[in-house]
């Protein structure tokens, strides 16, 4: 049981923190697969990456609901703990959330769980926050799409190791689609819908 | 801790509240200057933010939006772990910082006292001479206004 006199602080400078990290995350998402360093400084709940945390203070409010995965739930600190700095509704239908915290690989549900959105109003998605092993190290991946100057290589050690197959769902449904963020530490990767994985190197 | 003491406590905290918001920024920064303060760090930084304020006519009337308001909150942690909050009507950051100071400080037994006697108590005495002159002032000028019997009837 958290109590309010446990929880971690939120930014130390509410306004500049969240407009870099929000840049950050914007350049993540505009460049494909490139790492951007989330640089702001906030208190994080056990099991959530500081990446993570900015990213929830940054982007979260009370109109995004936001579904956590079981390890993220396990205790009620993650929880209170957003709706203390975020004031977000934390829900069990992942259907309906906007933002959806994943702690470890196994709590990742079939993608098709997740709003895609509408034809009207592909924003109205569930963006997947991954927390992963490593971003810098491990196997390659080869990506291209908007935003990427023919491809990229990204290397990283991700858990589900068939995430980017599990994503190629994103090409049949598009504009509708899964947004994600992966984040290890305090470096992120965003893979938008447009990303279109091609192979694997070695 | 029992019941009644909890109470007690609540009470204390909502009755500083009162005083607090009410009080000038640079009169609350000056006492509790004079005060020694525990190591603390803000829970959630001080910011702004609107409230609707809702009226009624009446007090059977529907309610109405009658406006918003600024405020502004924060949350003070003190190292032993209280926690207080600040709320107060208009834009001064500072200012509910240092309520949410005080009222942290007034849940730890260690400073209970020493804000209590040295912050609270000379405000809320600021704040009833205040209000005694003005109503001293208003009452000055108070016109009795009486009808003698009217003739008709």
């Amino acid at each position: 049981m958290t109590t309010v006199a446990e929880l971690p602080a939120g930014f130390i400078d509410k306004v500049l923190s969240a407009q870099s990290t929000f840049r950050s995350v914007m350049d993540a998402m505009a460049r494909p697969g490139s790492v951007q360093r989330i640089e702001a400084v906030a208190g994080e709940p056990a099991g959530v990456m500081r990446g993570t945390a900015a990213i929830a203070l940054t982007l979260f409010d009370h109109d995004t609901p936001i579904w956590l995965d079981a390890r993220m739930s396990q205790t009620s600190a993650v929880a209170k703990w957003l709706k203390f700095h975020t004031s977000a509704p934390v829900t069990t239908d992942s259907s309906i959330a906007s933002f959806a915290l994943i702690g470890d690989a196994p709590g990742l549900p079939a993608l098709e769980r997740f709003a895609f959105g509408s034809n009207e109003y592909p924003d109205r998605s569930t963006t997947l926050i991954l927390q992963v092993e490593s971003l810098t190290t491990g196997p390659a991946f080869e990506l291209r799409g908007p935003g990427i100057d023919g491809t990229i290589v990204l290397q990283a050690t991700i858990q589900p190791p068939d995430l980017f197959e599990r994503l190629a769902i994103n090409q049949a449904l598009f504009p509708r689609g899964i947004d994600v963020v992966l984040v290890h530490d305090d470096v992120i990767v965003a893979i938008p819908r447009t990303a279109r994985f091609i192979a694997r190197g070695t | 801790m029992t019941e009644t003491t909890e109470n007690a406590r609540q009470a204390q905290r909502k009755a500083a509240m009162a005083v607090l918001a009410h009080s000038d920024a640079a009169d609350i920064m000056g006492r509790l200057d004079a005060v020694a303060l525990p190591a603390h760090e803000n829970l959630r930084e001080p910011e702004n933010g609107l409230v609707m304020v809702r009226g009624r006519i009446g007090g059977d009337g529907a309610p109405f939006n009658l406006g918003e308001a600024t405020v502004s909150r924060a949350a003070v942690r003190l190292s032993t772990g209280e926690v207080g909050f600040g709320y107060t009507l208009g834009r001064d950051r500072q200012k509910a910082r240092m309520i949410a100071l005080c009222d942290a400080m007034l849940q730890s037994d260690q400073f209970a006292g020493a804000v209590e006697s040295g912050v609270i108590a000379p405000l809320r005495a600021a704040m009833v001479a205040n209000r005694n002159r003005d109503a001293a002032e208003t009452a000055a000028t108070r016109v009795d206004f009486y009808t003698l019997v009217r003739g008709e009837g």
